[in-house]
């Protein structure tokens, strides 16, 4: 009984080794080259799930399927421009020939090294021959929208371009596929990541922002002042205004009112002889009236009108 | 320990028994790795020998064990995020935030007039198809992350900083969300941008300083006018009254005038009528009737001859004034 079993086990232990080495899985992300000694041999395997081997001689090589990641690192360049950028891209790419990629590369790692050096060229030739506006803006002739509370201030504007960021990415694209294609590499794009200023630069530019805004709140200031210094000449012209045309008005009225006056005395006292007469009379009486009073010294000679009429009085009174 | 080391022996460790041992070990692991749990929100993607078999729904479910099944669970119904330039402990997702070195370099943005401006923001987003999630793209979460930066700094690439930091905000939530999903698709990376948020966006640090002087200078300029319009609104109305009075005095004064001069004109009519009648006995009266009134009030009253050629026959009055 024991004997039996450990033949059994003799047996069953080469049998499953064997059965381990030929069998193998392919996963729905991998595609599989079937190397003999080094030598690809056969088909490459792109369907996944279980395949069989021969065992011992052949090695499974297995390859991405799936859409992988190319990201560069951040390299400080100039653009046409002569500012100082770092810029970061990425790209995706895809194993298009696995044959060759396994006879060129053999692994990712140096498909990675391939790839940044090629993009990594390509992308400081174009950045090189731009200038730095055409790979930040896309859009051309894009209008910004200008809030209404800085309407009129001088703020910057977009930058016109002739290209675009899109265009420059389509460029290093077009440039860097056909070199990776003979290394069995598909780029599906490439972008630019992160641009941003070197700090050298971007001292600079701090700067320029700062004296962009104070110019704009300077602007703000003069215009209140100017704005407020309107008001207030407003205000004076109207108090000139109002105080003048009120001046206008009274004299016309009283004016009138006068010129009415007059009237009415010219036509009671005017209309005839008699009328003057006793005109005369009455505002000579008047006058006395006023004239006299408890200080003037009164001197009447004997023939003036008063004496007379006083001694007639008593004369007329005696008689 | 001891203890155990006695009790050893007791046990009949036979061929027998030893199998049987292996044989219930090996129906446990069976019975334990032939069943699996779908949770609630996800779904589960079977692969037999590594073949993608199918998509299960939540629940129980059964597979073949000894790894020829596997299941990889993916969270569909759950939003997902993802944050730039700032984290929120607790994530949601393995790529939610970005290592902390990186938060600078992420929210440092060059705007179309070529000024920088921070942007801090958030996408949401869905795992819309298992499949091509987990098959299509490798690491899905990390290329989402490159995507969402260049596509945000083609966004505000193309905006004035103005724009960036105030009004433009929604435009760039949108335009940034419809521009992510139209490189997803591209990808085929199974995914559904629900949403872009931008969080603070904030003027560079150094330059901070310089854009809130701005607002205080509009604050001033309003300031300045507000004042301005104060003092107009002050004197303007006042002036309008006072001249209002003014006038209405002056028409009073008309009024008068007229009527004092139509009252003069009535008295004179009425005297003239009366003059006509008898004019030197009325003359007369009048004049006497004024004397009476006015010679009272005269305390010094000097009367001379008409042939007195100088003023010494002089009849001194001033003593009977004195007695009075």
């Amino acid at each position: 009984m024991n004997k039996i079993l450990s033949v059994l086990a003799l047996l069953i232990f080469p049998l499953v080794i064997v059965g381990f080495q030929s069998f193998y899985r392919v996963n729905e992300t991998e595609q599989v080259i079937i190397t003999q000694f080094g030598k690809p041999v056969g088909d490459i395997i792109t369907d996944s799930g279980l395949k069989l081997k021969v065992p011992f001689i052949q090695t499974v090589n297995r390859i991405e399927k799936r859409i992988l990641l190319w990201d560069g690192s951040a390299n400080d360049m100039p653009t046409k421009d002569k500012l100082y950028i770092t810029v970061d891209t990425f790209g995706r790419w895809r194993i298009k020939d696995p044959l060759q990629y396994f006879l060129r590369l053999r692994d990712e790692r140096s498909a990675q090294s391939r790839l940044e050096d090629i993009l990594g060229s390509e992308t400081r030739n174009a950045v090189a021959k731009h200038e730095l506006i055409e790979i930040i803006r896309t859009t051309k002739g894009r209008q910004p929208a200008v809030d209404p509370l800085l309407e009129g201030a001088d703020i910057s504007t977009l930058l016109p371009i002739t290209r675009g960021r899109r265009q420059v990415e389509e460029d290093i694209y077009a440039a860097a596929s056909s070199k990776l294609s003979e290394f069995g590499i598909e780029l599906l794009d490439i972008r630019f990541k992160r641009i941003n200023y070197n700090d050298s630069v971007r001292q600079k530019i701090y700067q320029r922002m700062i004296s962009e805004r104070q110019q704009i709140a300077e602007r703000f200031r003069s215009e209140g002042a100017g704005e407020a210094n309107k008001i207030i000449g407003n205000k004076e012209k109207d108090l000139q205004e109002i105080e003048s045309e009120a001046y206008k008005t009274i004299q016309t009225i009283q004016g009138d009112a006068d010129a009415k006056a007059t009237e009415i005395y010219a036509n009671a006292y005017n209309k005839s002889k008699a009328s003057r007469a006793l005109y005369n009379f009455v505002k000579t009486l008047e006058t006395y009236q006023d004239v006299v009073d408890e200080k003037t010294t009164l001197v009447l000679t004997t023939d003036s009108a008063l004496y007379r009429i006083l001694s007639e009085a008593e004369a007329g009174d005696v008689k | 320990m001891p203890q155990a080391q006695q009790e050893l022996p007791d046990i009949n460790l036979s061929p027998k028994t030893i199998g049987f041992a292996i044989a219930v070990l090996i129906l446990l692991y069976v019975g334990y790795s032939s069943y699996y749990t779908v949770s609630a929100e996800s779904v589960g993607v079977l692969q037999r020998f590594g073949h993608y078999h199918k998509v299960v729904d939540p629940g129980l479910h059964f597979k073949i064990p000894f790894g020829v099944d596997t299941v990889t669970q993916v969270p569909i119904k759950r939003q997902l995020k993802e944050e730039f330039g700032f984290g929120t402990p607790g994530a949601t997702f393995k790529d939610q935030v970005g290592s902390k070195q990186q938060w600078d370099l992420e929210t440092t943005i060059v705007t179309g007039d070529l000024n920088t401006a921070l942007v801090e923001w958030v996408i949401q987003f869905r795992i819309e198809e298992a499949y091509d999630f987990l098959f299509k793209v490798r690491d899905p979460g990390e290329a989402l992350r490159d995507i969402s930066e260049s596509v945000m700094r083609e966004v505000v690439g193309d905006r004035t900083v103005d724009e960036v930091l105030t009004i433009g905000r929604q435009d760039i939530e949108t335009s940034a969300q419809v521009k992510m999903q139209e490189v997803v698709n591209l990808y085929e990376m199974g995914l559904r941008i629900d949403q872009v948020q931008l969080k603070n966006v904030n003027p560079p640090k150094p330059v901070q300083a310089s854009f809130d002087e701005v607002n205080e200078a509009q604050q001033e300029r309003e300031r300045m006018i507000n004042v301005a319009r104060g003092e107009y609104n002050k004197a303007v109305p006042r002036a309008r009254g006072t001249a209002d009075q003014n006038i209405q005095s002056a028409e009073g004064y008309a009024i008068q005038r007229v009527n004092q001069a139509e009252g003069d004109a009535a008295k004179f009519n009425a005297l003239l009528t009366e003059y006509l009648k008898a004019p030197e006995v009325t003359e007369r009266r009048l004049y006497l009737e004024t004397m009476a009134s006015v010679l009272p009030k005269v305390e010094q009253k000097i009367v001379l001859d008409a042939k007195a050629s100088n003023v010494l026959p002089l009849l001194n009055l001033d003593r009977q004034s004195g007695a009075r």
